[in-house]
């Protein structure tokens, strides 16, 4: 059975830009810790001489152009902001 | 006269030109039938009504030029594709605010040059993750079969809409399984595409490797004139197919005689239910009356397949999902100190306890350490399950087995433990691993009235074979005329 500590889980968590309760830190790592143990069922493949599949079709640096084209405006860009000030997203503070 | 819904679009298309009916007539049958059964089915998330029907007045006045069989046709859009001013959530609350999307998916846009109407958007799994539709953070939709029951996922509301007749077809989308499987639960036809062939651009994106658009219709005519529509390269995806677009429509009733289909005997297995074993090999009998030949082939490493997906998929959903950051678009938590504060309070509340657990999976499986051991690892058991199909697919022409180990189960049933509600796809997984076709359509009904789906499996490309068989077997047998019985005159 894979262990998933509570303290792994909320170093994923972190990583994954999740706000997470300490309920949720419990909840969680037991259920990534039996869904890790059922992947782990790919360990019975012996894959040392097999190559990764990362894309299906044989399709290779697909390239273009590297030119501007009519996309959006800036006003329609800020349509949907939660939050904005002088035609730019705004955030809370990044620094200290 | 006959209700519309019996139609199909090529029937339509006729009674339009004989100017037996108008578009504004089939926009209304849409909504007339939304205000019978929708409370019941609750199939869609944001309608748009006003706008079809202006749409549909217009439409009426140009239908002698019209070109395509799809012109004035009422459609439904799952609400994971893009739909330029009008409300898409994916079903998330983190996006129960983006009322004012800023284009149009390829795949709409090209509709839309055929002059479709858009009925509305419909419901799905938040972020397309699950198998039931129970994961949608607005609403369950329901089985128009048996209310009781969940009509599949993700895109449960695409097939819950066009069994129950509110739409004429729907578009879906296909991850591991999320066209075919509620598909089959609703007994309506299905199509996932060979990977590239329907550009992604403007679907929010899932897993992107495995993500696919396909038509959900009633019969499998309409559903090759439906995909005809949405095919094509696009150099908006860069991962779509620059290949030759056959006619979907032209080999179709060519026959099955002389087709080799091979049935791999862990699709017939452990798991699979009796009644559902017994349909499929009704079907098979079916296939053989009507000249084509079977034998039992082996994908070994099916079994493989769940635990494959889920590393592979969480893991790509964790990278796609990151987009969600509350910034340029989406809700955004209140009252944090600084900006990374600011992400994760409002992805930890515009997101569902499924699109969480997935998140963490996936950065589980991609972080320092765990790489090699599980993303790696998983690519390269996706490489034997894609080998197990090309080697069955150097003898037989197509594969042939369940869509579902099961009929549709009960709203409630299967929430608690996730993987439990993973193992609903272990027949549609490996399909998409491979990144090959695969089509269900109806091949019976269990004993309490649900709809069992037949699944079909192709080459890479090879749609049009998928197509000719499906065809044969629908019109040799009666499944596809059976309609649920759902409240309300007809």
């Amino acid at each position: 059975m894979a262990e998933i500590s509570k303290e792994q889980v909320r170093h994923v968590a972190h990583l994954a830009r999740l706000a997470i309760s300490e309920e949720e830190v419990e909840k969680m790592s037991e259920q990534l810790g039996a869904i890790i143990t059922y992947a782990e069922a790919l360990n019975e493949l012996d894959t040392d001489n097999v190559e990764p599949t990362t894309h299906v079709l044989d399709i290779k640096n697909v390239m273009r152009k590297d030119e501007s084209t009519k996309w959006i405006n800036k006003e329609d860009a800020m349509k949907n902001a939660p939050d904005q000030k002088n035609g730019q997203f705004r955030v809370p503070s990044i620094l200290e | 006269m006959k209700n519309l819904f019996e139609y199909s679009l090529k029937e339509l298309q006729e009674k339009l030109h004989n100017k037996e009916i108008t578009i504004s007539d089939l926009v209304d049958a849409s909504y007339n039938r939304i205000n019978e059964v929708e409370d019941q089915v609750k199939a869609f998330l944001t309608l748009d009504e006003e706008n079809a029907r202006k749409q549909a007045k217009e439409l009426d006045g140009k239908l002698s030029a019209a070109e395509s069989l799809l012109f004035g046709m009422p459609i439904g859009i799952k609400d994971n594709i893009v739909t330029k001013g009008l409300r898409t959530t994916c079903a998330s609350q983190f996006l129960s605010n983006f009322n004012d999307p800023l284009y149009d998916a390829t795949v709409v846009q090209k509709l839309q040059e055929k002059n479709t109407v858009t009925i509305g958007k419909l419901n799905m799994d938040e972020f397309a993750m699950g198998s039931s539709t129970e994961n949608s953070s607005y609403q369950n939709t329901r089985n128009p079969w048996n209310l009781d029951y969940v009509p599949g996922g993700s895109s449960g509301g695409s097939a819950a809409a066009v069994a129950a007749e509110e739409v004429f077809f729907s578009l879906g989308s296909d991850t591991g399984g999320s066209i075919r499987q509620p598909a089959a639960y609703c007994g309506v036809v299905g199509l996932k595409p060979t990977y590239g062939l329907v550009s992604r651009f403007g679907l929010v994106a899932f897993a992107s490797s495995l993500d696919q658009i396909g038509p959900i219709t009633r019969s499998v005519e309409d559903n090759a004139h439906l995909l005809q529509a949405i095919v094509g390269h696009d150099k908006m995806d860069s991962t779509s197919a620059n290949v030759e677009i056959p006619d979907y429509s032209e080999s179709l009733k060519d026959g099955v005689k002389g087709l080799r289909i091979g049935v791999p005997k862990e699709y017939l297995g452990e798991g699979v239910s009796e009644e559902v074993k017994a349909s499929v090999k009704e079907a098979l009998k079916k296939f053989e009356e009507l000249g084509a030949t079977w034998e039992e082939v082996s994908l070994p490493h099916s079994k493989y397949g769940i635990a494959t997906y889920y590393l592979l998929a969480s893991s790509e959903a964790s990278a796609n999902l990151a987009r969600f950051d509350g910034v340029r678009y989406g809700v955004r938590a209140e009252n944090s100190d600084n900006m990374i504060d600011m992400f994760k309070n409002s992805r930890a509340q515009g997101f569902g306890e499924e699109v969480k657990r997935r998140i963490m999976l996936g950065t589980f499986a991609l972080s320092s350490g765990y790489y090699d051991a599980y993303y790696k690892k998983a690519q390269k058991v996706r490489t034997l399950i894609k080998q197990d199909f090309e080697k069955v697919f150097e003898d037989y022409d197509l594969i042939v087995g369940p869509t579902t180990p099961t009929p549709a189960f009960k709203i409630g049933e299967e929430t608690d433990d996730p993987l439990t509600m993973y193992a609903n796809d272990i027949l549609t997984i490996p399909v998409n691993l491979a990144g090959v076709p695969g089509i269900s359509l109806p091949c019976g009904l269990s004993s309490n009235g649900l709809p069992i789906g037949l699944q079909i499996i192709g080459k890479h490309f090879d749609e049009p074979t998928i197509y000719k068989a499906a065809y044969a077997y629908e019109q040799a047998t009666d499944h596809h005329k059976k309609r649920p019985q759902l409240g309300g005159a007809k």
